[in-house]
């Protein structure tokens, strides 16, 4: 007779139990950006909806962004940090391809051993980590994973641009995602179109940044090719607004009547609508588009935040918590959507 | 199908939803951006509620070339031919 190999144990159900923000402490205005790009504060705000954006300064790392909204997510969880199973953290601007900016946080933390790694979905990295977060701490693999959505994407952004640049903002959010009697995490309804791989991306890739480098390191003492085309060189974010507006919109508006229907809820059984904050106008139009009753919460934070990627949506609900803490035990519908592009959306439970 | 009429008349209607415009200041040989002062956001969401209405697609490559309401209409009417 073979022998019998165990398998995990599953959980039952799983839930957020915590949550934490890390804001930067860099404002940038409207007027700021304004002495950048030909363009005024009511034409942004008319456009986007932002005021501000919070952008961290050159001594503040991403790392340090994530243990800050880390450590208060674990906090807040009520847990030691012996009791986490796992760390994703989502990002598209930690500036080293490898290690992970997840083994460090976790070290920084105090949570080693744990699993640690890192995920790239950009706006959408937030819930892709949630989606695996729930699934790993049902199947029993993980008590408490601990998920992170970190940018600083002011490192990747060139302030002369007009297609994105100034709508984007630093900053940290996270969740904990643990073992729960009841169900806080419905069905994740996400997924991938890459046919628009390029509607929103980086200008080039690193490779060719790559063969500059090596071209000014044979080059001889004096010549000053890097100094004078840095900044072309350095690999920065560009989109096509149209398009990904359009796609935010009405594709995203039908994924979350989805996330809705396999949660098997109401629009009217929400407290909250927490959509990724990319612009005010996909917020507004969304909010119309999925006919939200007045009773539902909508976060906003975009216009004091400015766009986060990943972490719009867990500095959002952090936010959303302290302001409003009778949301606790309510329906929040989250969703996050951007380069790949790819999308993630769930109805959670708040804590 | 609808008419070049019918076709105006419907545009005139989305544009005064999205925008608040007088319909009857939506005539053929007006500019979206310069003589109606639409932004590339809310041509986007004209572009989607016109789709649904007279069901043509326009394509996002399509959408700039689309200058003044008698291009948009001429399209949509080539659309449904």
């Amino acid at each position: 007779m073979s022998a019998v190999l165990n398998q995990l144990t599953p959980n039952a159900h799983s839930r957020i139990l915590g949550t934490g923000s890390y804001r930067p402490d860099v404002v940038v205005t409207n007027e700021d950006v304004c002495q950048w790009i030909d363009s005024s504060d009511e034409w942004i705000q008319q456009r986007t909806g932002i005021v501000t954006r919070h952008r961290a300064d050159e001594n503040t790392s991403l790392l340090d962004m994530c243990e800050n909204a880390g450590r208060s997510a674990i906090s807040d969880a009520g847990l030691e940090p012996d009791q986490i199973g796992a760390v994703i953290v989502a990002t598209v601007t930690f500036p080293h391809a490898t290690p992970s900016a997840a083994a460090a946080v976790a070290d920084r933390l105090g949570l080693t051993p744990a699993p640690a790694y890192d995920i790239s979905a950009a706006c959408a990295g937030y819930c892709y980590a949630v989606a695996q977060a729930d699934a790993l701490v049902r199947a029993g693999l993980a008590q408490n994973v601990l998920v992170i959505g970190a940018e600083k994407l002011s490192d990747y952004i060139d302030n002369h641009e007009r297609t994105i640049s100034f709508l984007l903002g630093d900053g940290a959010g996270a969740v904990v995602v643990g073992a729960s009697d009841t169900p806080g995490i419905s069905p994740s309804v996400w997924g991938s179109d890459g046919g628009k791989w390029s509607a929103i991306g980086m200008t080039h890739s690193q490779l060719e940044l790559r063969d500059v480098v090596l071209d000014a390191e044979q080059a001889t003492a004096g010549d000053s090719v890097m100094a004078s085309s840095e900044a072309k060189l350095w690999p920065t974010l560009r989109q096509d607004g149209q398009t990904v507006f359009r796609w935010a919109v009405w594709e995203m508006a039908k994924m979350a009547r989805k996330a809705l229907e396999d949660a098997g809820i109401q629009a009217s059984d929400l407290a909250a609508f927490l959509p990724h904050q990319a612009n005010m106008r996909i917020i507004d139009e969304m909010v119309k588009q999925l006919k939200l009753p007045e009773s539902v919460l909508v976060a906003r934070d975009i216009a004091e935040n400015g766009n986060t990627s990943s972490a719009s949506i867990p500095m959002a609900m952090d936010r959303l918590r302290r302001e409003h803490p009778e949301v606790s035990g309510g329906l929040a519908l989250q969703i996050g959507f951007g380069a790949g592009l790819v999308f993630g959306a769930q109805v959670v439970l708040l804590p | 199908m609808a008419s070049n009429e019918e076709i105006l008349a419907g545009l005139a209607e989305i544009v005064n939803e999205e925008t608040g415009l007088d319909e009857a200041d939506v005539q053929l040989d007006k500019s979206f951006t310069e003589d109606l002062d639409i932004d590339s956001i809310s041509m986007m969401t004209i572009v989607v509620n016109a789709e649904e209405k007279f069901d043509v697609k326009i394509p996002d490559e399509e959408v700039k070339n689309l200058k003044t309401v008698g291009d948009a209409v001429s399209f949509i009417v080539s659309a449904q031919g």
